[in-house]
């Protein structure tokens, strides 16, 4: 047992992040409040050379690290780039909006680091101990970061939420990685799918313990009926960390799902089908029936990402590469949306006042005729009109739904995502149609206003040429799941 | 024997873990997860991992709880008031857990779910538990436990942001500052003309006592 043999190479952009964590922690130490824009820029150059490494380290085949406990394949690593690129997203929006309610201190930028970290683990795990122990360190940032506005009675009230829903969740996905580790004798990943093709695996004890798995899952990405956190939690936080909460996190559930479902358990991808079919249907019907309801943007955007889920799950049941790269690039492009989303709630928002009523939006065309374009942008997207990215991101998952003969699910979805129109078209009605209440410039950075038009001008590019990130997707989903 | 061994401090480790949520008292329900901590630790020591026990024992019933107990005494919550309304919900919450135990035991007792009792195997001579586990965490285990400690570290970095707040009444002066400070920060020399009638003012000597 030898340094090499450990092969922690392929993991260089993960230990990297990790020094660059703490040492941002250590630096941020000797950092005046008044020049907190130090460690803002680290970070933000932490990201930026974590995303250098992880192109310059692409692996187009699987390659096992760390004893087996870490896989570099291309879901991987594409996966941990939008979640990079998601991460620093939510910072680069969020920089004015943290700075004017005092969250703009070094336990954001390393919690929030941390959180990174437990992301890319998440995506590149192939043991049931390290796929826990990363989502245990995101989850864990998470919460300390919803409650990070701690003079906040109701961002109180939501972490508290989130962690005790959280802490559940947690425990339902470790009962059943044990009632799994008891049937096949195993924790990592593919010695539990050699198990279950070769029959030695208990199918009885396997499959309840999948029960447990995907009831984890439910609660951990927010599908209906283990949604009831999503709404509270998006509204009382921050919306930084909202956003933080709500983009980059889909991505790192999707490559954890891939894992533990598609890596692991697809011998039993009959019995989890089954599952996965009620909680995709019932988050598509409740989340975009109660976004209706909704006057409060953040929580309209929670409804929205429990019925964005509901799609993902449904690229996911398809159980072959087909459907899993429909998802993939749902929950890439969702990254995007949902991060543009955010964005521009806080690009409204100022010292003082939150601007995350739907009302708030009113006449945002006459004071802002760029930004209200921009907004209509990401709503036709999140809504899956032609020509935008959410689109064609709806469309893979249909079509890979058809393929597998399952039209009334696609029914229901499309259906589903027509009710949805309406709530997100009600947002560019508001900005369109009616008269400006109030007139208050904008006063966000022109930093963040340059991303967040390069951000929502993207969305329709890539659903100009949504062709080439597919191929590229699919590619990796293909190379990804050769057997190891 | 081993087998009675293991049925008595199960059951005491279920009705004990029982206890912790059902006792009214804070204190009595830390005291029943330290019981619950112990004899999970005797669960342990049957398996022959006596390290593993031992420092459950030590770590969490000679640390954590201690220090549990010390802060449920220092905070003064009312938790007769946290637990108003608690009851209102039984009879819902007690029909599903009651579903949930009976389809839970159904399966697990069902036939199909039996697995061979797995024996434990004979130590080898010279086996040393501690020593064993150590040499697993640094080498098979080095990745987890390395991001287990990186959360140990999130729990404190998240701790002290949460708890950590400067106080605003101290009276707390920074000695460094407080000796750089020159004559004209504390001394301001007024020239009071003179008038007909004197009349005495009161010395200025406190307009510079706040500004260090």
């Amino acid at each position: 047992m030898t340094w090499t043999s450990l092969n922690a190479s392929f993991a260089t952009p993960e230990i990297f992040l990790l020094c660059a964590a703490c040492a941002i922690l250590l630096i941020d130490l000797f950092v005046s409040n008044a020049k907190r824009h130090i460690t803002y820029v680290l970070t933000l150059a932490a990201l930026a050379v974590t995303a250098y490494l992880l192109v310059t380290n692409y692996a187009t085949q699987p390659q096992l690290a760390f004893n087996k406990m870490f896989v570099a394949d291309p879901i991987a690593s594409i996966s941990k780039l939008g979640i990079v690129l998601g991460v620093a997203l939510v910072l680069i929006y969020g920089r004015g909006y943290a700075a004017a309610r005092g969250l703009f201190r070094g336990e954001l930028f390393t919690l929030t680091l941390f959180a990174l970290l437990g992301m890319m683990v998440m995506s590149s795990a192939v043991n049931f101990l390290s796929l826990y122990v990363g989502l245990e360190l995101l989850s864990l940032s998470l919460y300390a970061l919803v409650a990070l506005r701690r003079e906040s009675v109701q961002a109180t009230e939501a972490a508290m939420k989130y962690f005790v829903l959280g802490a559940l969740a947690s425990g339902m996905l470790l009962y059943g990685m044990s009632m799994v580790y008891g049937a096949t004798q195993s924790l990592d990943v593919t010695v539990i799918a050699h198990k279950i093709v070769s029959g030695e695996a208990n199918r009885l004890l396997t499959v309840f313990g999948l029960v447990f798995i995907v009831t984890g899952i439910g609660f951990k990405v927010g599908a209906v009926p283990f949604h009831m956190w999503v709404p509270d939690v998006y509204e009382g936080s921050p919306t930084l960390i909202a956003q933080l909460i709500g983009s980059a996190p889909k991505l790192a559930a999707f490559a954890f799902i891939i894992r533990i479902l598609a890596q692991g358990l697809e011998g039993f991808a009959f019995d989890w089908r089954g599952m996965l079919v009620v909680l995709a249907v019932l988050s598509l019907v409740i989340g975009n029936l109660t976004a209706i309801a909704q006057t409060n943007i953040k929580r309209m955007f929670a409804y929205s990402t429990i019925s964005h889920m509901g799609f993902l799950l449904l690229g996911i049941l398809v159980a072959n590469p087909i459907g899993y790269s429909a998802a993939f690039f749902y929950a890439f492009t969702y990254v995007l949306t949902a991060a543009a989303g955010f964005g521009l709630v806080m690009l409204l928002s100022r010292e003082g006042f939150e601007g995350d009523q739907i009302a708030d939006f009113k006449g945002l065309a006459k004071r802002s005729p760029w930004f209200a374009g921009m907004m209509l942008l990401v709503m036709f997207s999140m809504a899956g009109i032609p020509v935008f990215v959410g689109f064609f991101a709806k469309l893979a998952v249909l079509k890979a739904i058809v393929n597998l003969g399952m039209v009334w699910l696609a029914v229901v979805a499309v259906a589903m995502s027509l009710v949805g129109a309406f709530y997100y078209l009600r947002v560019v009605k508001v900005m369109y149609f009616d008269e400006p209440t109030d007139n208050t410039p904008i006063v966000a950075a022109a930093d963040a206003r340059i991303v967040l038009s390069l951000n929502c001008l993207l969305l329709l590019g890539m659903g100009l040429a949504p062709n080439w990130l597919l191929a590229k997707l699919a590619e990796a989903v293909q190379y990804s799941l050769l057997p190891l | 024997m081993t087998e009675a061994i293991f049925f008595i401090f199960s059951i005491v480790l279920i009705a004990a873990a029982f206890g912790v949520i059902a006792s009214k008292n804070p204190v009595h329900a830390a005291l029943y997860l330290v019981l619950s901590f112990f004899t999970g630790a005797v669960l342990w020591m049957l398996i022959k991992a006596e390290f593993l026990a031992v420092s459950l024992v030590v770590i969490y019933v000679g640390a954590v709880m201690v220090l549990f107990i010390f802060v449920v005494m220092m905070l003064d919550i009312n938790f007769e008031e946290l637990r108003k309304g608690f009851w209102q919900y039984v009879p819902v919450a007690g029909t599903v857990a009651a579903i949930m135990a009976v389809e839970m035991v159904m399966v697990l007792m069902h036939r199909a779910a039996a697995i061979d009792g797995a024996k434990l195997p004979d130590p080898a001579p010279g086996y040393n538990n501690a020593k064993v586990l150590g040499e697993l965490i640094y080498t098979q285990y080095f990745l987890p436990f390395q991001l287990a400690a990186v959360i140990l570290l999130v729990g404190m970095i998240a701790a002290i942001a949460l708890t950590l707040r400067k106080r605003k009444n101290t009276k707390y002066i920074n000695p460094a500052v407080q000796i750089k400070v020159k004559r004209d920060d504390r001394l301001r020399i007024v020239s009071v003309p003179v008038e007909a009638r004197p009349s005495v003012e009161p010395p200025k000597a406190d307009d510079g006592e706040q500004q260090a």
